[in-house]
């Protein structure tokens, strides 16, 4: 009889859940982390525009980081894709009437909300990356000065409001993502459940209400 | 003097699993406050049986909250409104005078539907053949008290086995995931010191088996502990989820040599 | 044809029969053993356990059940524990005493020999469900907590919360499952069995019937074990489980299995009442209620419908602790549920008049919680108010609880010899399907005790010698018996569907318990027992006449399955009634009115009737031969019971 193949974790569903807790672990570092350098918009120019050459100049470490982050990113969206397939299949005749009882409106919109996710991050990056776009007619986008780019950018008001909603769906993502973490790696524990929850929604809001700051910041003419 | 009242159903109907079904309506009529669901479903059914129609089918035997033969969304609500309640504990006098209640049946492609409300679990069972057992085989036992078994393993592996594989869990949940069933069997078994030797092959079969039913994953709504007439805790997913890891990452695959007694 | 009763139990030293049995039986070689086919129709306890035993030593098995799946026979909503000696709690407990408690308790009316065996078993059952994960309850050190339970005087009771049927059925379902994955059973559930097959006096199969699609199909074997539980059900309302029936036993019968003790029947006096005419069946409160509740009824019949909170304890008649002063509210069930019968015949029963007749009476707990305050009471009873609670609207801290006796469980069943083979070779019967081990009234926590002992290490043994020294013929679905079994099952289904008439099945069976609770329920005299006896076949009659059945046998169709079943306790109601007035004394729970002792408990007649009844199926229905099992008793002494 020949040996059935070993299971192994990635395989299972629990195991494509794993990779997406442990890649999601690591694209929130790069959000918080992101987050961070970004705040020193409020600082003026020098700081900012100083701290985004301070990371041109790690040169082929930035480019490692950036294949890191990239490479979580497509396992991220690879695993989802997987499972919200099977999940598809799992119940074709769904419910005439359905209430939830327990569940939240973040965990609820984690499928769409990544989906906007996804699609801001192609715009985000396009805005300030690659290659980098001028969003009002006059201005040109600069490689060097990320502060004018910023400042430029967020003048538009639709433009803010794509980075608001934007956040607002971060914000909820990061909190279903960070709570279910721990439980999807199999760390979670009773007498902490509840303050982990805690955590998870003040850093979401913290995260988002941070993000969100900038820009509005720019349209209120704090930061110009 | 007890309450009467007269309610609304709306019944999911199918034949057979292969035919197309849909609701239909009926009236429930001078339904004492004191039946249980399933007791009001009698009484329609044997006005459906005096009209010549074919009465409701529905899964139930013990009625008394353990056998987890029962099991209908009402309302939306796996079992219905009440926390910690199966459909056939579940009585009249929670429900009101003119209500109107919808009736459909557990909801996934691994629990076909074998006639109106009844669904084949079938998948459950299957679950627990691929690996939801200790090897011990009958006359083999030790002494029942040769080894100790710390109260509080006891009480969590009592917890965990408390489970009456009703799947209330996998129509709760919005993605038709078998988590809470599956883990609740791991953790029974994986709690005692009687179930460690099979423990990392245990979880690897169990979990395999339900992603071959087609359950979905489990994206942490918690909704399964919700409508779970048992109360089993999401904790035991994470405690799956945990010795999935292990079983796979860390333990050494287990491998059969050939050759045996010369 | 009157086959000779031969109980084939050992004689010698009783401690030893079982033993010395065991070694003079045949055995199968492990190779050959797949060679043989065994069905095994039950899934609880004793089927399922026997079913994984089986296959766990190389048999063919297959195993069938009603329900959807093997984890719900109803085994599984035994609450309170499992009985064994072992002696854990040093308080005296022996195999010996175990015996002893179970043949008095059973009054003198079940076999020596079994009941030995079966205490000898109890401690390997134990030994064989921790192994398999059953999460019984523990001390702090780690070992096994008991608990007293049922009046007896030592604590032998183990225990997982208020769910052990369902551990212990959890447990031997997986054994089960773990044999189903190795592929030594096939498992068959939603499929009922309709009939036995007999070919040449010999079991040789079973006709089925998928639930789901209605395909009649024979299967055959070389030995058949029905482990199908009771007949409480043929009362309508029982703690039985809405699918219980006795279909199984029922047409191994009519075949030609002799059944023994119909009328024992017992009655728990702790369950929930009736609330209306719609009840479809009775839950089951532990009794261990009866510790801290007090039992009592209004003094005077116009109290009944006045709040209980508002009657002065002057006004209350605490009947238990006034007739039997040193056990009070503690005496036996039988004594329990009868009182609390007559009480309600004098027209003091309290709660909803259901057929005219207020049927409850109080559990109080006032005084206890007065006495220990409500958290300790929540402690020890919390699960069972919450219970009573979400069934009755009721909360029972404040009010009292209304407790009436239900049909719980029957010691009669299929006859059996010490091999538990029927009187049709090839065919056993084990767990409640059979009738040998509680005479006439079980102990509490013996049930799971039994079905275990019948299922993990009796019925490997007395197979494995069956099929070893029997001789038996190839048989194939051609044969003309085969042919036969199952053409009349489909002839009968089409019988059923066919009739036209106006009446449910449900209709009917309410009405058949109601003649049987009332007439040979708790208790008995020949008056009521001869007028259900001519009601019964009336009954029968027109059932046969104008039962009503919709839809087709082609489908899952559940009121073609109730008919069907309750085409069966139709017969063996009046079975029952018939046992009951041929049984002249007072024993366990067959109470006779007629017999009773100065103080108003049941008088056993051991001189002419210290015998199992044993009836055979004669072609008519109401003309069974009864044959008789004298008993014997070397090691117990039959005595009169008393609780004053």
């Amino acid at each position: 009889m020949p040996m059935a193949k070993a299971i192994t974790l990635h395989d299972t569903t629990i195991g494509k859940k794993v990779v997406m807790a442990v890649t999601g672990l690591v694209l929130y570092g790069f959000v918080i982390a992101h987050m961070l350098g970004n705040l020193q918009v409020f600082m003026g120019p020098e700081q900012l525009n100083g701290y985004a050459k301070k990371l041109h100049d790690l040169g082929p470490l930035l480019y490692a980081a950036r294949a890191v982050i990239l490479l979580a990113l497509v396992l991220h969206v690879a695993m989802v894709v997987q499972l919200v397939s099977r999940t598809a299949a799992a119940r074709p005749i769904g419910y005439r009437l359905k209430k939830n009882q327990v569940t939240t409106y973040a965990a609820l919109t984690m499928k769409l909300g990544g989906v906007v996710l996804m699609l801001f991050i192609v715009y985000h990056l396009a805005h300030f990356t690659f290659p980098g776009l001028s969003m009002t007619a006059g201005y040109k986008h600069s490689p060097t000065d990320v502060y004018a780019n910023v400042v430029s950018g967020f003048r538009v008001p639709w433009v803010t409001a794509i980075y608001v909603l934007a956040q607002l769906c971060l914000g909820l993502h990061l909190y279903h993502g960070a709570f279910s973490l721990f439980q999807t790696l199999g760390l979670s524990h009773p007498r902490y459940v509840e303050k982990a929850r805690f955590v998870a929604q003040t850093l979401g809001i913290a995260v988002a209400a941070a993000n969100i700051a900038m820009p509005v910041a720019v349209v209120a003419g704090i930061v110009k | 003097m007890s309450k009467t009242m007269n309610l609304t159903l709306h019944v999911w109907r199918q034949k057979g699993g292969t035919d197309v079904g849909g609701f239909e309506t009926y009236k429930a009529q001078d339904i004492s406050e004191h039946m249980s669901f399933l007791e009001m479903l009698d009484v329609v059914n044997e006005r459906l049986l005096a009209d010549g129609k074919e009465p409701i089918a529905f899964d139930s035997d013990c009625r008394e909250g353990i056998c987890g033969m029962c099991g209908m969304v009402i309302n939306g609500v796996p079992h219905g409104p009440n926390a910690a309640t199966t459909t056939c504990q579940l009585h009249m006098r929670h429900f009101n005078d003119g209500d109107e209640v919808t009736i459909e049946p557990w909801r996934a492609s691994a629990f076909p539907v074998l006639r109106d409300l009844v669904v084949d679990r079938g998948a459950f069972d299957r679950i627990i053949q691929a690996g939801g057992y200790i090897s011990a085989s009958s006359g083999s036992a030790p002494e029942a008290n040769g080894l100790p078994v710390p109260k509080a393993d006891a009480d969590r592996a009592m917890d965990a086995a408390a489970c009456i594989g009703c799947g209330a869990c996998v129509a709760a949940c919005p993605n038709a995931s078998a988590m809470l069933f599956v883990a609740a069997k791991a953790a029974h078994l994986g709690a005692l010191p009687q179930g460690q030797p099979e423990r990392w092959e245990r979880v690897k079969k169990m979990v395999a088996q339900m992603d071959a039913e087609g359950f979905g994953h489990c994206s942490n709504h918690y909704e399964c502990m919700a409508a779970c007439p048992k109360e089993i805790s999401v904790d035991f997913i994470a405690q799956l989820n945990r010795d999935l890891v292990r079983a796979t990452v860390v333990e050494r695959e287990h491998e059969e040599k050939s050759g045996g007694a010369g | 044809m009157a086959i000779q009763l031969e109980s084939k139990a050992p004689s010698g030293p009783i401690e030893t029969r079982w033993d010395r049995h065991r070694f003079g039986m045949k055995l199968v070689n492990p190779a050959n053993r797949r060679k043989y086919k065994i069905i095994v129709v039950g899934t609880g306890l004793a089927g399922g356990a026997g079913a994984a035993s089986l296959g766990e030593m190389g048999y063919n098995v297959l195993s069938f059940c009603y329900q959807d799946s093997p984890r719900r026979a109803h085994s599984i909503a035994a609450q309170g524990g499992i009985n064994a000696a072992k002696n854990y709690k040093n308080d005296g407990d022996s195999i010996h005493r175990l015996f002893y408690d179970t043949v008095k308790g059973g009054d003198f009316r079940a076999r020596e020999s079994n009941v030995h065996r079966l205490a000898e078993l109890s401690v390997n059952i134990i030994d064989q469900c921790v192994a398999q994960g059953v999460p019984f309850a523990r001390e702090y050190g780690g070992l096994l907590d008991n608990r007293s339970f049922g009046g007896a005087q030592v604590s032998r009771t183990f225990y997982a919360r208020g769910q052990t049927g369902q551990q212990l059925l959890l447990g031997a379902y997986q054994a089960l499952a773990r044999q189903i994955e190795a592929g030594t059973v096939k498992s068959f559930p939603r499929t009922e069995m309709m009939d036995l097959i007999v070919v040449d006096g010999v079991a040789r199969g079973v006709v089925t019937r998928d639930m789901v699609s209605g395909k009649i199909e024979a299967h055959l074997a070389d030995a058949v074990v029905l482990a199908t539980g009771g007949y409480g059900n043929v009362f309508f309302l029982s703690t039985n489980a809405i699918g219980c029936n006795a279909t199984a036993v029922w047409r191994a019968h009519r075949k030609g299995a002799y059944f023994a003790n119909p009328c024992f029947t017992q009655i728990h006096p702790t369950c929930i009442p009736a609330a209306g005419d719609y009840q479809s069946k009775l839950t089951l409160m532990s009794e261990s209620l009866r510790n801290d509740g007090r039992v009592w009824v209004p003094k005077s019949a116009g109290d009944c419908t006045r709040d209980p909170a508002e009657i002065a304890e002057k006004d209350r008649d605490y009947y238990l602790e006034r007739l039997y002063p040193s056990f009070g509210n503690l005496v036996p069930r039988d004594i329990a549920s009868r009182r609390a019968k007559m009480v309600c015949d004098e027209g003091r029963g309290v709660g909803p008049e259901v057929d005219g007749v207020r049927r409850g009476v109080y559990l109080d707990f006032r005084d206890s919680i007065k006495r220990l305050g409500e958290a300790k009471i929540r402690e020890r009873y919390g699960n069972l108010f919450d219970m009573y609670e979400r069934i009755t609207g009721e909360n029972p801290y404040k009010v009292p609880m209304r407790i009436y006796p239900a049909t719980h469980y029957t010691m009669g069943g299929l006859w059996v010899d010490y091999n538990l083979m029927t009187t049709i070779p090839g065919c056993f019967a084990a767990g409640e399907a059979n009738f040998s081990d509680h005479g006439a009234n079980r102990l509490g926590a013996s049930a799971l005790m039994q079905g275990l002992a019948d299922g993990y290490f009796v019925l490997p043994y007395v197979l494995g010698n069956y099929l070893a020294s029997a001789k038996l013929d190839k048989v194939d679905e051609g044969h003309i018996e085969v042919k036969k079994a199952v053409a009349d099952v489909e002839e009968r289904i089409e019988k059923l569907l066919g009739i036209g008439g106006d009446r449910s099945p449900d209709s009917f069976h309410r009405e058949l318990g109601n003649i049987i609770w009332n007439n040979c329920g708790m208790a008995r005299n020949a008056k009521g027992l001869e007028g259900a006896l001519e009601r019964i076949p009336a009954l029968r009659e027109e059932f046969w006449q104008n039962l009503k059945v919709t839809g087709t046998g082609e489908s899952l169709n559940q009121t073609l399955e109730k008919a069907g079943r309750l085409a069966d306790f139709m017969e063996l109601g009046e079975l029952l009634c018939r046992d009951a007035l041929a049984r002249d004394e007072s024993c366990g729970c067959h109470y006779r009115e007629e017999h009773v002792t100065e103080e108003g408990e049941a008088a056993r007649n051991d001189a002419d009737y210290q015998y199992v009844a044993a009836w055979e199926y004669t072609g008519d229905v109401s003309k069974p031969a009864l044959h008789k099992e004298a008993l014997e008793f070397e090691y117990v002494k039959p005595v009169q019971r008393s609780y004053k």
